[in-house]
Parts: structure tokens; sequence; C-alpha cells
């Protein structure tokens, strides 16, 4: 709107020098995308600078973000008002709304970007959507207050966990069917395949615990364990995992432990606990994955780790209480 | 009336068949097989004479499935996670009539062996049920209570208390108001023997935390303007009255267990001061507003089920079902024996709502757990509060702690 009176007033030449300006700003940089639960706002940072780019007005309790795989759009899940809002990357404007039926909580998308998979945390539910036309494909009834959803590379497999009926449930993308159904520790959070696509790792938010599951047999090989000089284990609650390029290195959020553990994802064996902002909830890489983002719930920040350093290098301010963190190139 | 018990044979299957649960158990959907194991759980509760119109305020409900429903609310979750692992629950609820023989109805329930019981019972009813010789080996799982003797000289082995002890909700407050520096209290209790307990509990409080009841009254009121259209107008003279105390104070505390009197005192004291205690700033387990923690969730899901609010008595109901599906379902106990153990093991942890799991303290099965300290429409704050400390859980710095309990299991 105020663009455009510009251009009635200083003419079109004006106009696009600006637009051009501000792009170059932007080029060049990644950006963040951090879903803001309580503030309905998505936080956009520049990825080198981590200054606010702008804060861009979302439906009601953002918290599920991902980037589409061609970074066109970022998708944002607004569970009290039972839609997704498609964020353009280009002009940080909501362009469109669709709906997944009620309380989505987290998503996630097909390898080749024409499904999405939603959580219908309220329902028990997991919504295939039509990303094209936002059409329903299909329901799939999973347990209770489903969550963190994964999907394997060859877009075979949806895993989705319930937090509490403490599953990991398996769905075939081809019938649709549940092909198995994993217990695992107490309130499951997310679900993430290693790279090489060997193994799935679930953390257990209240157990304490992340499992790790070999995705042919559907059993838990390993149950990684934390123990933190000085923090009571009652408050050790897994949530995000993010795996090195190479898979050799895995990152836990620790929620109210307020650390983010580095494992071996080889070994099992926890090497270093990071120290970051309180409550850390979702993590994710840097585009070029040299930097690890956290989103620390109860102090409304974002800590920036240094991965090669395995070091916390600073923290930076978003919205309250931030849930999710998405990253375009 | 009777419940159906599964059949001892088909216990023994389900340990087999559910032999090595705990490392990892996988199996394809059978929504609907029917080789569904099933496990029966009974649900034993009396019909109090209940009189509305004691309630103060009009806003108060007495809705007649309070506590039920939680429980069916949580057979509904089980039987959800149960059709993906072929288990199938049932609750059997048994309802004696006020003034009822609970022995009599207990004594039929257990008649062919130890079973589950969820209690929906007064304190003395628990006691009646827990001391049967046919209760020996039962789990009883307490969704009502919070009476520290119980939990104290009269704590039994085969029951469970799920909801907060009087003295874990006095902590609960009481570290709240050290925190804020507001140590000088100013005690004023009911008429009952409740009260007595209560009052105490925030002596001990006091005397745990560093804060000093610096006056104290008895005050016994007569409940005659109740609900009459003058009702404020005495109020407003009679509470100022009953409030007057030379010493200078910071909160009232009051324990008034009954309702008597304790709602009338918040804007109505004598000097300007917040009201804490049984009414006013209260301690639970849950309240209808409480939503962190995703328990927003688990209100959402109640509302859906129950059309009201989710009371602190409906998360006891809630929490005895998840509690038996987690020995079921995660540890393959069927025994009401073997699950006495498991619950007191370090295996055990039920997930609340409150970012931690649960666990069980093994000197008087009590179970663990953050209090909410809530006004009517709002979750205050959550105790422990941030620096009160505790070797083994933080939650342990409520209530009585092993070094100091009466309880004394018969081994």
């Amino acid at each position: 709107m105020p663009l455009r009176a510009m251009m009635g007033r200083c003419g079109a030449a004006l106009a696009c020098a600006i637009i051009l300006c501000s792009f170059a700003v932007r080029a060049g940089a990644s950006e963040l995308f951090v879903s803001n639960e309580v503030d309905d706002t998505v936080t956009v940072l520049n990825g080198e600078t981590y200054k606010i780019i702008a804060t861009i007005p979302t439906d009601q309790r953002p918290r599920g973000i991902i980037a589409t795989p061609d970074d066109k759009a970022v998708l944002v899940c607004d569970g009290d008002s039972s839609n997704i809002d498609v964020i353009d990357t280009r002009t940080l404007k909501v362009v469109r709304r669709i709906d997944t039926g009620p309380d989505p909580e987290t998503l996630a998308m097909s390898p080749s970007g024409d499904k999405i998979y939603v959580s219908n945390e309220n329902n028990a539910l997991v919504t295939v959507i039509n990303y094209a036309t936002g059409k329903w494909i299909t329901q799939i009834p999973v347990g209770i207050e489903p969550e963190g959803l994964a999907v394997s590379k060859n877009g075979r497999t949806v895993v989705v966990v319930s937090e509490t009926t403490s599953m990991a449930h398996f769905i075939d993308t081809k019938t649709w069917q549940l092909v198995a159904n994993v217990l695992v520790d107490t309130r499951p959070r997310i679900a993430i395949y290693t790279p090489d696509q060997r193994y799935l790792w679930v953390s257990s938010e209240v157990g304490g615990t992340v499992s790790v599951i070999d995705p042919r047999s559907h059993r838990i090989v390993h149950v990684i364990d934390f123990h933190i000089p000085g923090v009571d284990k009652e408050y050790i609650g897994p949530v995000g995992i993010r795996f090195t390029a190479d898979g050799n290195l895995a990152f836990v959020s620790l929620g109210r432990a307020n650390r983010v553990a580095v494992i071996n994802a080889r070994t099992y064996e926890v090497e270093k606990y990071i120290l970051v902002g309180q409550r850390p909830w979702q993590i994710t890489f840097s585009a070029d994955r040299s930097q690890l983002y956290v989103a620390n719930g109860l102090t409304n920040d974002v800590t920036i780790i240094d991965v090669a350093s395995l070091k916390a290098v600073k923290s930076v301010p978003v919205g309250r209480l931030p849930w999710g963190i998405a990253v375009i190139p | 009336m009777l419940v159906r018990r599964a059949a001892p044979a088909l216990g023994l299957l389900t340990l087999v068949l559910l032999a090595g649960v705990s490392s990892a158990f996988a199996a394809p959907a059978a929504p609907g097989r029917s080789a569904a194991r099933s496990f029966a759980i009974t649900l034993l509760r009396e019909e109090y004479h209940f009189n509305p119109e004691i309630l103060p305020s009009l806003l108060e409900t007495h809705p007649a499935d309070l506590g039920l429903a939680g429980a069916e609310e949580a057979i509904y979750e089980l039987n959800t996670a149960g059709k993906f692992i072929g288990w199938h629950f049932k609750l059997a609820v048994v309802t004696v009539p006020d003034g009822g023989n609970v022995a009599a109805t207990a004594d039929r329930l257990l008649a062919h062996g130890p079973t589950v019981i969820i209690a929906d019972l007064r304190a003395d009813d628990l006691l009646t049920l827990a001391n049967l010789p046919a209760a020996k080996n039962a789990l009883i799982l307490d969704m009502r209570t919070s009476e520290d003797l119980l939990r104290q000289q009269d704590c039994r082995t085969n029951v469970f208390h799920l909801l907060p002890s009087q003295a874990m909700r006095t902590d609960a407050i009481a570290q709240f108001l050290v925190l804020k520096r507001w140590t000088r209290w100013f005690l004023i209790q009911g008429p009952t023997p409740q009260d007595a307990v209560y009052a105490a509990d925030v002596r001990r409080s006091a005397a745990r935390y560093g804060a000093r009841v610096v006056a104290e009254k008895t005050y016994n009121y007569d409940a005659g303007s109740r609900r009459s259209d003058t009702g404020y107008q005495q109020i407003q003279t009679q509470m100022p009255l009953a409030t007057e105390v030379s010493a200078d104070y910071d909160v009232i505390f009051v324990a008034d267990e009954s309702d008597l009197f304790g709602d009338y005192l918040p804007y109505n004291t004598y000097a300007a001061r917040p009201v804490v205690g049984t009414q006013g700033l209260v301690a639970s387990a849950w309240t209808p507003a409480y939503q962190e923690y995703a328990a927003l969730q688990m209100q959402q899901r109640f509302d859906l089920f129950a059309h009201r609010g989710m009371t602190e008595r409906d998360y006891g109901g809630w929490l005895a079902v998840r509690i038996v599906g987690n020995a079921v379902m995660r540890a393959g106990k069927t025994s009401p024996l073997a699950m006495r153990t498991y619950l007191r093991s370090s295996d055990f942890l039920v997930a609340g709502y409150k970012g931690q799991g649960l666990t069980f303290r093994t000197w008087d099965n009590q179970l663990r757990q953050p209090v909410l300290l809530s006004q009517p429409l709002m979750t205050v704050s959550i105790s422990p509060q941030p620096g009160f400390l505790h070797p083994g859980y933080t939650t342990d710095t409520l209530g009585f702690d092993e070094p100091e309990t009466q309880c004394r299991f018969a081994q």
C-alpha cells in the first residue's frame, strides 16, 4: 500500500530502485523464520546479522514451521485457527491459507513437495493435503496428541509420534495404512530419520530419553539416556533432534534442562551439554550447517551454536514463546 | 453391579505375550481384532449425600460425574493406544448408595481374588476398604483424598495416593509466600478436625521455610445468611470483625476445608491483605484454568468429552486409569501385587501435564508432583519454587519427606 502511493508520487523509476535496493540488502544472507506461539507471529531474522527483518502476523497459535523443498514458501501450522499459513519467502507476507482440520500442531512435506502431512493434535489424526490444490487426500487415525512427523527420503513412509499414547506410528504412503506402532518412552515429541535412513530417532520429553528405532524391523535398538551433573533427572526433557550431514553427530535439545546435548550418533555416547536459553524446544541448522539454531521457549530468544567448536555463540531476541525455526538459504 | 474380571488364565497368557515389552513392542495395526486382551478396572465410589445449597457461590457446581468423567476419558485414551497393540480396557463403575456398606460391596468385588480398585471414597471409607483382609493383595488407587493421616500413621501398602496431601498443599503455598517475602502470616481456622490438621500444616510450613504465624484465630461461621438477599451485608460486617487482630501481617492463611467462610474473606478483611490457603490463592493438582505443559490439550479433550471443565477429582480419576495403563501396556504387569512393585520402582513414571514424569514416594506411596497455585480464573504459579532444593527430587520439598514420615509400612 505505501509502495503504491510512493509510485504515484515519485514515479516508477524510483520505486524500482527502492525495490532493487531492498532486495539487494536481503540477497545473499540466509533467513530464519521463527514461529512465536503466544504472539501469533513469525519473526524473520537475517542469517548473518541476526537482526529482525520482519515480524509477520499469522493466524492463532503458530507452532510447527517448515520451508518447502524449493524454499519458495515457509509453512506454519496455526493450531487454534485450523489452518496453515503459507508465507512467501520473497515478499515475507502470508499469501495463502490452507485448511487443515482442527488443531494442527506440526507438519512435514513429501520429498517432492506435492503433499503436506499435518498432525491434528486434538483429533488424533494425520491429515494428508495436496499442496497445490489444498484438497485433503486422506485422514489417518493415530494415537492421542500426535505431534512430530518424519518422512523417509524415498517418501514411502511417514512416521508420526503421539504424545499421550507414547507411540511412533509408521504410515505407508501408498495404502495410507498403519504398518507398525512402536511403544516408546513417555511423551514422544519428534521423530527424525538418520541421514543414511538406517534409523529413526524419537525424543521422549517426559521419559527423558531418545529411542533409536530400526525402521525395517520396527524394533528399538537403543535408548539414549542423559545425565547432567547438578540437574535433576525430571528436568531433562528431550525434544528437538538434528544430525550433521555426515550423520556422525546428533544434537538434542533438552527442554527444562536448558541445554543441548551433543551425541556421537554412531556410539550413542553423549559428548557434551551446551548451555542455551531456558526450555530449548525445536532446533535446526543454518543453510550451510555451520550453525545450529535453538528456539528457547521461556527466554523468548534463539541461541546460535557454532557447530565446529560446539559453543553457544550468542542469543538473539524473537517473539514470545518461540516454538520452531525454518531456514531459507 | 459386579465387575467382570479377566480370568486368571488370561492374566497368565498376557504376561507371556508381553515379555520383552519394555525394550520394544511393535505390532501391525489391528483395530477391533478379536485377539485383543482385555483388562478390567473397578472404580468404587459412594454417592455421598450432597446439598448444593451449602456451596457459597452460584458459580460452583457439583456435576454428577465428578471424578468419574476423568477416569472414563482416560479409559478412552488407553483404548486408543490399546487398539494399536492389542489391549482393551474396561471400567466397571460400582456405586455404593449414601451411607451404604462399602465393606460388603468391596468384599463382593474382591471375592474372586485381588483386583485393581480406583477409590473415589472419603478417607474413612478408603481406610475401611484398605483394611479388608480380601484387599490385602489388591491395588487401591486413591483418586480423591488429601488427608495427611492416610499418608502418615494410617498409610497402607495397598493404597497409592494420587492427589497432593494437605501438607504438600501448605508447603506449596508457603514456598511461594517465602519467595515473595510475605512471611508474616495470620492463620484463621474453621471448626472442623480437618481444619485443625490443615492449620497444623500451616504452622509446620512456616517453621520449615522461615515464615512466622504472627496471629491465630478460630472462627466458626454461622451459615444462616448464605444465599439470601442480604448476605453480603452480613458478610461485610462479620468478616472485618473476624479478621481484626493486633499483629501486623502480610497474608491471611485460611484453613477452611469445608468451604464455610473462606470465600467470603477476599476484600472483606479488616486489613488490606491477600488471602491464601483453602480459599483465595489455593494449592491443587489441577484446575480447569491450567494450560501450561500442554495441559491445554488435556483441557480441550476433557471438555469435548464431558462438556464441562476438568476438576482436580477428574484429574485424580484420569491419573489412576493412566497409571494402570502404564503398568499393563508398558511394563506388562497384570497382577495387582506386581503392579504395586512396579509403581514403587524406578521403572515407573506417569505423565500428568506437569512438564516432568510423576513417580511415587516409596515411604508413603504418595505421588510426587508439582502443585499448582491458582486463583479462580488463573494459574498464579507452580511449586516447588526456584531455590527450594532437594538431594533427590525437588518435588520432595513438598509434604512429608522420608526422614520425617510417620508411615511405617508393615513388611
